[in-house]
């Protein structure tokens, strides 16, 4: 069953388009990312389901009821906002019963309610409190207890953890996941965080300038990106997109990129004899002692000059000359490059993507 | 410079604020001191100088014995004309620019800012220009001469700045805010009254002291519109002063002037903290 679908979604303000015929189809139980830069529309998107704003063209059906005409507190949904947007002057325990209290929901069945919600999230000890009173990441959690409480058919996430310093931003990520594990629900969350979109989705919806530029899980987002745009954006560091030239070679196809010749799937074999951009993501690229795999012509390696260093503590980026191209590699941490070396480096062909150069779309 | 160091250019300032301070009290307290000197003093000497003998009875003629326009009650019933004027026009304006400043700061509808706008045009028109309508409608509603009639005007005369007060103290409430407690389920009124209202004392103060102040003290519509035992204090004071049969009686008609002037010298001695306090806070941290 569909938890949520979104059919031809478009929303103008003005004259302006910021979501063009948006198709997602979310199934129960499925936590969808949607990731893209700022002023993609993803935001935009989220309101929309939520019946925030209203589409201009488009149907929104959650669990399979048509919603563009129904209300948001009608919509059976709960939302956790990027500011927490908890109400000031209420306790927490009132800010978690507020719906409840706008639904004429029985006082023993809240009370009984927000005693499941604060048990789950810790915050027991905090109920009585105000929001001010509470750090970044009570806060976050007390935001959570209002959309947990609810029971909903959909939970919509806006930037939740976008606020808490990096430390924190980690915790509340794992937990978040915990709970969608434990809870099973439905979640849509929107996030400019590429890492967050990886760690936490069950799918991804790649968004950028109001068009969704692919839906698909993790590893197929990262590993098969639909286009350039996806394959730049998702990753840190990012993929390395050099130009190359596709060329017949005895055993097969290979992709010259200057004195380079990396070989590349067999599928790729109409394009012989054509220009196209190359992606490798870096850690493809390491030290000659790595040992990626067996399979016979996956693997080559080449010398090149080292250009810069720069040590992350588990591993290091170093930015060196492929074929005259600057590509970044992630090499073990033990080696000791200097800026200006020549070292030798193994590269794993098994995963290249082959670029469109025109389009920008994914060819291999 | 230093707390506290006592350099000229400071010496200067203090001068300069000194005397500025001086001149704005001086009308203050002469009729302050008249206020205190029986009539006959004042006119043996001069309207300015320090009081021979404490006339405190003064006062006790002004508040009820004193004749206004041939009626020898004082001024107390004109107190009672303006409180019953102030008092309701202030709640009321107050909670109406309230709702009117929550409607077009933090709900988006078509010709929201057209409202606004020409809500707070009103702040602008001098009074003069409003007499003329103000006297069709108080004659339509046959509220001439009413206290309900001066309550109405200043209800709606006042919704210009209380809404321009009240509206741009909430459009600092994040809009996440009102997301959220749609999603909720809360609608117009729920969210003004559970979230809005209670984030609003600082605000309401504020207004509340600009309209009792704007209204008790107001002139030109008490003296159009009400005449004889209908007018506010403020008015009245004038026929006071024009009663002149015999001896002038300065000094009871400061006591009077006084006692008119106390209600809002009270509001500002101890609301006059919030004021400044409200006029630079925002709404939510």
């Amino acid at each position: 069953m569909s938890a949520l679908t979104i059919r031809d979604v478009s929303k103008k303000f003005g004259a302006t388009e910021v979501l063009k015929d948006i198709n997602l189809e979310i199934g129960s139980g499925e936590f969808t990312v949607l990731v893209g830069p700022s002023g993609c529309g993803k935001s935009t998107l989220l309101n929309i389901i939520a019946g925030l704003e209203r589409q201009s063209a488009g149907t929104i059906r959650i669990a399979d009821r048509v919603v563009n005409d129904v209300a948001p507190k009608d919509r059976d949904i709960a939302m956790v906002f990027q500011s927490y947007a908890l109400y000031p002057s209420m306790t927490v325990r009132q800010n978690i019963t507020f719906g409840m209290e706008c639904r004429n929901v029985p006082r023993p069945q809240r009370d009984e309610a927000v005693a499941r919600v604060a048990r789950l999230l810790q915050i027991e000890a905090l109920l009585e409190r105000k929001p001010a009173q509470l750090s970044g990441g009570q806060r976050q959690r007390v935001a959570m207890g209002r959309a947990l409480v609810r029971d909903p058919l959909l939970f919509l996430f806006d930037e939740p953890l976008s606020n808490l310093d990096a430390q924190l931003r980690v915790e509340m990520r794992m937990e978040i996941k915990q709970l969608h594990q434990r809870l099973g629900s439905t979640m849509v969350y929107v996030t400019h965080d590429q890492i967050e979109a990886m760690t936490l989705a069950t799918r991804i919806a790649v968004m950028r300038q109001g068009v969704v530029q692919q839906f698909a899980d993790p590893e197929t987002v990262y590993n098969r990106p639909a286009n350039l745009f996806v394959a730049r954006f998702m990753g840190a560091p990012p993929m390395n997109t050099l130009p190359a030239r596709l060329e017949a070679a005895p055993d097969g196809t290979v992709a010259v990129i200057g004195d380079v010749r990396l070989p590349v799937p067999a599928e790729a074999g109409r394009w012989i004899g054509r220009e196209v951009v190359l992606g490798i993501r870096p850690e493809c690229i390491a030290e000659s002692t790595r040992h990626f795999t067996d399979t016979p012509g996956a693997v080559i390696t080449m010398t090149a000059p080292v250009e810069m260093v720069e040590p992350t503590g588990a591993e290091t980026i170093v930015v060196l000359r492929l074929g005259n191209e600057r590509v970044l590699g992630r090499v073990s941490p033990d080696l000791r490059h200097r800026p200006g070396d020549t070292a030798p480096f193994t590269v794993d062909t098994r995963k290249v993507s082959l670029f469109d150069p025109t389009t920008g779309d994914r060819v291999v | 410079m230093h707390r506290g160091a006592f350099t000229p250019g400071r010496a200067f300032v203090y001068a300069v604020v000194c005397l500025i301070a001086a001149a704005y009290l001086l009308p203050f307290a002469v009729v302050a001191l008249n206020s205190l000197r029986t009539a006959e003093e004042i006119a043996q000497t001069s309207m300015i100088g320090w009081p021979q003998s404490w006339a405190f009875g003064n006062y006790a003629i002004a508040w009820d014995k004193f004749c206004v326009a041939q009626t020898c009650s004082g001024i107390q019933p004109y107190m009672a004309n303006s409180a019953l004027v102030t008092i309701p026009a202030t709640i009321i304006s107050t909670l109406l620019g309230a709702v009117a400043g929550y409607a077009v700061s933090l709900w988006r509808f078509p010709g929201d800012r057209w409202i606004y706008g020409i809500i707070t045009i009103g702040i602008f028109l001098p009074q003069q220009m409003r007499l003329l309508p103000w006297t069709i409608v108080l004659r339509e509603t046959a509220l001439t001469n009413t206290l309900t009639g001066l309550v109405l005007i200043h209800t709606i005369q006042g919704l210009s700045f209380t809404t321009l007060f009240c509206r741009n103290y909430y459009v600092a409430i994040p809009q996440e805010l009102m997301r959220a407690a749609r999603i909720d389920g809360a609608g117009f009124f729920r969210i003004f009254w559970r979230i809005v209202l209670p984030l609003s004392p600082p605000i309401l103060i504020v207004t509340v002291i600009w309209q009792f102040t704007h209204i008790w003290n107001e002139f030109l519509y008490g003296v159009t519109f009400t005449t004889g035992q209908q007018q506010p204090v403020t008015a009245a004071l004038i026929s006071l002063t024009a009663a002149v049969a015999d001896v002038p009686q300065h000094g009871v008609q400061s006591a009077a002037v006084m006692i008119a002037a106390l209600p809002t010298l009270l509001v500002y001695l101890f609301g006059g903290r919030y004021f400044v306090r409200g006029l630079t806070a925002g709404a939510v941290k």
